[in-house]
């Protein structure tokens, strides 16, 4: 039984293209600010699936058949996402609110309607809760296959919508002006993200699914500064986390396959906040010791442009080791132009930081920054005329 | 119902020729709740102009650009860009929001937000190309901040960040441009920069529109004056409609210390 047999790679695709649909999504819900809007579509999904069991058996048909389950919960959650934005337009509720009264009343009514079903014995029911938490144990194949190709049809969505998506993400307000239907924008981001849900209610189960829409763009964001690549490392990650998640659970038929993935997503967001460059911990420690060097270095320079005498031994070492002072304590002739250099800038920064016209750019000040990276050239120029005849030698 | 528009040029655009004046507004009322912010305006603004739109707080001077925008929905009104519905004429239009209006945290860097500005070209799929990108730099550099392109935009200082909006607003290469309060927290560089460039693109024939919050660079910056609290006060070049009388009818009591008009500049 080991191993993973045809149906199980299947899954594991399944679970891969799940995840990088629910990745990709993710990213624009988390840039749009509304990554809780995901959890009350997925508790709203609860309601559906009860009914569609109901109305499946009541048909005669087998009430755990997979598509009907699917329509089932796609029905009621978007019910459930008109509910959030009727309230949230039309009453005084935050979004937020709407967003818990609906999440709550929607899992209580689709726990009830469960509780029901398993009392009606029927001899069948058995299974449902699984929607709960996701479950890979005995997925039919045309189950796999059916969320293999929802995930797909999703990625594709993501790729055709990127551009309008992202565009009212950041600027909803430029995108209306320039002719885009922020509306309906939001509504194919918000089926995007239903869609998503719903398929990946049998693997992943709505308590979770939230979680693999946010915590992959959380973590990708770490790595990128860049819209376009967040999205696409989101992605990846979403895509790794579903198959490794899936993978496990192969191999450990007992433990519910949601938890697995998103334990799997989590790891990647840990690794992510300690290694990313940049944003990352270490980068962050590391950046606080090199900071250290050049304030430091700094002063050393400005010291020397001045005359003053240098008492730090750190400082010292660091002029030293870079060629801008003797072990005596005279500058080199390099170490002599980058003081004059450190003085000049220092000097306009002063100008700068006196004149409240740039009390924003003036927030930017730590020392270090030289000024031609913060200012454009005009703006420089404006500075000199504070330095008078002296400063522009 | 008087309307006193600039007549003494010869050139100006009288309220009745609507297809003449790049962008007319009639009877416009928009509501937030139960309060008109703006309520039954009538403007007529002037091609190859710059216009500035006056007014104190909450006197609905954003408003107007937002419904021409359709950004938000007029209660009642018609919004005419060079005669025709501006629903239908939006892609003459450039936009250049309040900068507080986005989250300088997203993820885009410089030239991304200015690339935004060619989005009716990109479509959905198109790639980004060599010509795009170069016409985007060129944005940039008009403004000057190509330097700044691949810079994360929350790294930038405040006038920057407006000179990236401007960017974008460029790349869009409209025939009239709304500028919601650019010079609002922006240092005297930059004020500068931007001015030159609005005023270069009067020059070129387009139509400049600008809700502006300073009453003492008026004179110097604008030629025409639209005066409005909630409803319209006045509107003109500025020797005309910019007078004590119309800025204390927009202000009531609360005129802010200014240079008496007419004066300044």
């Amino acid at each position: 039984m080991f191993g993973l047999g045809y149906n199980a790679i299947l899954v594991t695709v399944g679970a891969g293209l799940l995840g990088a649909s629910a990745g990709l999504t993710g990213t624009f819900l988390f840039l749009r600010k509304r990554a809780l809007v995901s959890d009350a579509i997925a508790h709203a999904t609860l309601p559906g699936v009860a009914l569609a069991f109901v109305v499946m058996v009541a048909l005669g048909g087998d009430g755990r058949a997979l598509p009907g389950l699917m329509a089932g919960s796609a029905l009621s959650a978007w019910l459930g996402l008109l509910a959030v934005g009727w309230l949230s337009r039309h009453t005084r509720l935050a979004e937020d609110a709407a967003i818990g009264a609906i999440l709550s009343v929607f899992f209580g009514a689709g726990i009830v309607g469960l509780t029901v079903i398993q009392s009606l014995n029927t001899g069948r029911q058995a299974g449902l809760e699984t929607f709960l938490l996701g479950s890979t144990a005995g997925m039919l194949f045309t189950d796999a296959m059916i969320i293999a190709i929802g995930g797909a049809l999703a990625v594709v969505a993501v790729i055709l919508l990127r551009r309008p998506m992202l565009a009212v993400c950041f600027d909803p307000g430029y995108a209306a002006a320039t002719g885009r239907d922020v509306h309906r924008i939001d509504l194919a981001m918000m089926g995007l993200v239903m869609a998503v849900t719903v398929v990946g209610l049998k693997i992943v189960g709505l308590v979770l699914i939230v979680a693999l829409l946010i915590i992959p763009p959380v973590a990708a964001r770490f790595w990128s500064d860049e819209a376009g690549r967040v999205v696409l490392i989101s992605g990846l990650i979403g895509a790794f986390s579903g198959a490794t998640g899936a993978i496990l659970s192969a191999s450990a038929p007992n433990l519910p396959t949601g938890p697995l993935i998103v334990l799997a997503a989590f790891a990647v967001f840990a690794a992510s906040f300690v290694i990313a460059p940049k944003r990352g911990l270490l980068a962050s420690v590391l950046w606080h010791l090199r900071y250290r060097r050049r304030v430091h270095l700094r002063q050393g320079l400005l010291a020397l442009a001045q005359g003053h005498p240098i008492y730090e031994a750190f400082t010292m070492r660091l002029l030293r080791r870079a060629g801008l002072a003797r072990a005596d304590g005279v500058a080199t002739d390099q170490g002599r132009a980058a003081a004059a250099n450190a003085l000049l800038d220092e000097r306009r920064w002063q100008i700068l930081r006196s004149d409240p016209k740039f009390e924003t750019t003036a927030a930017l000040y730590d020392g270090l920054r030289p000024i031609d990276t913060v200012l454009t050239p005009d703006q420089i120029t404006q500075i000199d005329r504070g330095l008078g005849p002296r400063g522009a030698a | 119902m008087s309307i006193e528009l600039a007549t003494d040029d010869g050139q100006a655009v009288l309220p009745g020729d609507l297809s003449q004046s790049p962008l007319a507004i009639r009877g416009l009322t928009v509501s937030y709740g139960d309060k008109p912010a703006v309520f039954s305006v009538d403007a007529t603004f002037q091609p190859g102009a710059m216009t500035a739109i006056v007014g104190p707080n909450g006197a609905g001077k954003s408003t107007i650009l937002k419904s021409v925008l359709g950004i938000v929905r007029p209660l009642s009104g018609q919004i005419l860009i060079h005669g025709k519905p501006a629903a239908r004429q939006i892609h003459l239009v450039a936009y250049v929001p309040q900068r507080a209006s986005v989250d300088w945290d997203f993820p885009a860097r410089v030239i991304d937000v200015v690339l935004m500005g060619l989005s009716r070209e990109l479509g959905l799929l198109r790639r980004v190309r060599r010509t795009h990108l170069d016409r985007a730099m060129a944005c940039l550099a008009r403004v000057g901040m190509e330097r700044f392109a691949d810079r994360q935009i929350g790294q930038l200082s405040g006038g920057q960040q407006q000179r990236v909006f401007l960017a974008r607003a460029l790349a869009q290469d409209a025939q009239i441009y709304l500028l919601d309060e650019p010079f609002a927290g922006v240092d005297a560089a930059t004020e500068a920069a931007i001015i030159d460039v609005l005023k270069s693109l009067r020059d070129e024939g387009r139509t400049v529109i600008a809700v502006h919050h300073d009453l003492s660079t008026v004179s110097a910056y604008f030629d025409h004056v639209f005066l409005i609290n909630t409803t319209r006060i006045a509107e003109g070049t500025v020797a005309q409609a910019f007078t004590s009388e119309n800025l204390h009818a927009a202000y009531g009591g609360r005129l802010p210390a200014m240079p008496a008009a007419g004066q300044a500049g």
